[in-house]
C-alpha cells in the first residue's frame, strides 16, 4: 500500500503544508484506493467522489494562500446519520433513503469551514441501533482486520474506512458505544466526548440524551485534532455547554506521573473473554511502570446499566423516531388507505426490525400503566449509577478497562441473538448513561484481532483521557502493525 | 412480567406500526427475551432515589428574539413526497 495513505491525519497535514502532496493528488490517490479496497470492505453509502474532489480544489487554493488549519485537505468520511447538505442521508434505513437535507450538521459545517474533504457517508446500523453494522438496511460492512468479522457498530462503516486507510478520520454517533466498540474491533481511536461537548444539531437522534458525537481516527493525536474542530458550545444545540474547550492537541504530554487511575472490577467480569482482559491488565502494568498510581474501584451499579440503558434508550428512540411518518420527507407507503393507514404502513415497510423492536419496547415502557416500573425505574437507576461514578472520580483522575467483553465477533454470530449483541456495548453503556468522556485506543491483539484500552474520564475532562490515551500509545508501539489490517488483499 | 400477544397489538398500533401477527408474536419473542433482563432493576433499592434525565444539568436556552435564516418554501418542499401549491399534500384527514 502506498506509503501516503497509512500516513495519520498529522503526519498527512505537515505533507500538506511541506507541498510535498497537493490536496488534490491526495483525493486523487484516497479515491482510487477506495476503487480499490472498498468491494472488499463496503463502508460506504454514499460515496461522494465528485464533491471530494471540489473540495480538494478549493482547499488547495486556501493552501497556496497560506491557511495552516490541521484539517485543511483532509480527506475524511462521515457517518449517514449527519446531515449533509446537498448529500443524501439515509440513517442506513429505507425510511430516509431518498432524503436530501437542505442543511449541514453544525460537526459537518465545522469540518467544512476547516477545509477537510468529504469522501463519502459510510455504513451504520440503521439509526445507529445495533452492535455490528450488520442492521443496515443496505449491506453489511465487513471487518479489515477479517472480512468474515463484524466491524462492530453503529459506526462501523467509519471505524472500517478509518482502519482501511479510505479516510484519514471519520466522525461517528455513540448513544451505548458505537464510536468505541467499532474502534476497538477495527483497531483504530475512537473517542465519544462528554454530553454537550459537542452539538448535536444535524445528528439525527436516537436516544437524545445519551447521544453524542465524535471523531475515528489513526492515533490519539488525529483525535484531538478532530475534536478540538468540533467542540463547543452551538447555539443550535440547548444541550451542548458553554465551557471553553481547551486545545486538545497541547493536552497530549507523554508523561501520566502520578495520575491516579481507577480498575474498575466490574468492567474485567460480565463476559470478558480473559485474553482481553490479560491484554487490558497488560497495558495497564506498563502504564503503572511509567508513573501512574493504579488501584481497584468498584462500580456495581454498571452491572445494572445494559436494563437501564435498554429501557431509556427505546424509551428515546420511540419519541425521537414518531417523526417518520411519511408526511415531509422519506419513504411514503399506502397513501391510499388514509392518514392512519399511510403511516402505519410507511413505518412498517420503512424500519427494519431492530428499530421495530425498540420502538415496540420503548412505546411499552412509557405507556400508561407500565411507566413507573420501567421508565421510572431506569432514571433512578441511572441516577445510582452516576453517583457511583461521582464517588470513584473523587479518588481517581481516570478509570481503565476494556472497551469490549471479545475481539469482532463473526458476521451473523449474533444477529439473530437478541440479548447476546446487546452484551457487546456492556462495558460502553455506563459511560454513556453517566455523560462521561471515553476514548478506546488498541492496546494489543487476541488471535490476530485488535482489542480496545477503554480510559474514562471526568466529565469534561477530555484533556486528562487523551493524555493518557497518547502516553500508552507512545508506550505500547503498536502503530506499524495497525498500519497494515491483515484482511486486506493489498 | 411478559408482555402478551394482546399487549404487543395495542403497542404497535400506539407506535402507528402495521405488524402482522407473526410479526408481533417472533418480536414478542425477541422482547420477552430482554425484559428477563430488565426485571434486575425491580429488586434495586431506588424508593428515595431522583430520577436522571439528562447527565449534565440543562438550562432553558433563551436568546433576543429575531428574524434569522429560515428555509425557502421550495427547500422545504424538497423532501416531500407529495407537495402542490407550497403544500405538503396528504392523504384526506376530515371525512366528507
Amino acid at each position: 500500500m502506498q506509503e501516503l495513505l497509512t500516513l495519520s491525519l498529522a503526519e498527512v497535514h505537515r505533507k500538506l503544508q511541506a507541498r510535498e502532496v497537493s490536496a488534490i493528488e491526495l483525493t486523487e490517490a484516497i479515491l482510487t484506493h477506495i476503487s480499490a479496497v472498498e468491494p472488499q470492505v463496503q463502508a460506504f453509502i454514499t460515496p461522494t467522489p465528485e464533491l471530494a474532489r471540489e473540495m480538494a480544489r478549493r482547499a488547495q487554493a486556501r493552501l497556496d494562500a497560506g491557511e495552516r488549519s490541521p484539517l485543511l485537505g483532509v480527506p475524511i468520511a462521515l457517518k449517514d446519520n449527519l446531515c449533509t447538505a446537498g448529500v443524501r442521508t439515509t440513517c442506513a434505513s429505507r425510511i430516509l433513503h431518498n432524503f436530501v437535507p437542505p442543511y449541514d450538521a453544525t460537526v459537518v459545517a465545522r469540518l467544512r469551514e476547516a477545509g477537510a474533504i468529504f469522501v463519502g457517508k459510510v455504513n451504520m446500523d440503521e439509526f445507529a441501533m445495533g452492535s455490528s453494522t450488520e442492521f443496515s438496511a443496505f449491506h453489511i460492512t465487513r471487518n479489515p482486520w477479517d472480512l468474515t468479522r463484524a466491524p462492530g457498530g453503529s459506526s462501523g462503516g467509519s471505524a472500517a474506512a478509518v482502519a482501511a486507510h479510505m479516510a484519514y478520520a471519520a466522525l461517528g454517533s455513540d448513544t451505548g458505544g458505537s464510536i468505541r466498540q467499532p474502534a476497538a474491533f477495527c483497531g483504530v481511536v475512537g473517542l465519544k466526548p462528554t454530553y454537550g461537548r459537542v452539538s448535536r444539531y444535524g445528528l439525527v437522534a436516537y436516544a437524545s440524551s445519551l447521544d453524542q458525537i465524535g471523531p475515528l481516527t489513526k492515533t490519539v493525536e488525529d483525535c484531538a485534532l478532530m475534536l478540538n474542530a468540533i467542540a463547543g458550545k452551538d447555539p443550535h444545540d440547548a444541550t451542548s455547554v458553554d465551557l471553553p474547550a481547551p486545545d486538545y492537541r497541547a493536552a497530549l504530554v507523554d508523561d501520566i506521573k502520578g495520575i491516579r487511575l481507577g480498575i474498575p472490577q466490574e468492567f474485567f467480569e460480565q463476559g470478558v473473554q480473559p485474553e482481553v482482559a490479560e491484554t487490558v491488565h497488560q497495558a495497564i502494568g506498563l502504564l503503572e511502570s511509567v508513573g501512574a498510581q493504579v488501584q481497584e474501584v468498584s462500580l456495581p451499579m454498571a452491572e445494572q446499566s445494559l436494563a437501564i440503558y435498554y429501557i431509556l434508550a427505546p424509551a428515546e428512540c420511540s419519541s425521537n423516531l414518531a417523526r417518520y411518518d411519511g408526511v415531509r420527507y422519506g419513504l411514503r407507503v399506502g397513501a391510499e388507505r388514509g392518514h392512519i393507514g399511510m403511516m402505519e404502513a410507511t413505518r412498517a415497510e420503512g424500519f427494519g426490525k431492530e428499530v421495530i423492536q425498540r420502538i415496540i419496547i420503548g412505546t411499552y415502557a412509557l405507556s400508561s400503566g407500565y411507566y413507573d416500573a420501567f421508565y421510572l425505574k431506569a432514571q433512578q437507576g441511572r441516577t445510582l449509577l452516576r453517583q457511583q461514578f461521582a464517588t470513584v472520580f473523587q479518588q481517581v483522575d481516570a478509570l481503565v478497562c476494556p472497551t469490549t467483553p471479545t475481539p469482532a465477533f463473526p458476521l451473523g454470530a449474533l444477529v439473530d441473538d437478541p440479548l447476546a449483541m446487546k452484551l457487546a456495548d456492556v462495558l460502553t453503556i455506563p459511560v454513556n448513561l453517566a455523560g462521561l468522556p471515553g476514548l478506546s485506543v488498541p492496546c494489543g491483539f487476541v488471535n490476530g484481532l485488535p482489542v480496545g484500552l477503554q480510559i474514562i474520564g471526568k466529565p469534561f475532562d477530555e484533556a486528562t483521557v487523551l493524555r493518557i490515551g497518547y502516553t500508552w500509545e507512545q508506550l505500547a508501539c503498536l502503530r506499524d502493525e495497525l498500519r497494515l489490517p491483515t484482511g486486506l488483499a493489498i | 412480567m411478559a408482555i402478551t400477544l394482546e399487549q404487543m397489538r395495542h403497542t404497535a398500533k400506539l407506535a402507528r406500526l402495521e405488524l402482522s401477527d407473526a410479526q408481533l408474536a417472533e418480536l414478542m419473542h425477541a422482547i420477552n427475551a430482554l425484559m428477563g433482563h430488565f426485571e434486575r432493576l425491580q429488586s434495586l433499592p431506588l424508593e428515595a432515589v431522583e430520577p436522571t434525565a439528562h447527565s449534565i444539568p440543562v438550562f432553558d436556552a433563551m436568546r433576543e428574539d429575531g428574524v434569522g435564516a429560515t428555509l425557502t418554501r421550495e427547500v422545504a418542499l424538497a423532501n416531500a413526497p407529495e407537495a402542490r401549491d407550497g403544500l405538503f399534500i396528504v392523504p384526506r384527514i376530515v371525512e366528507e
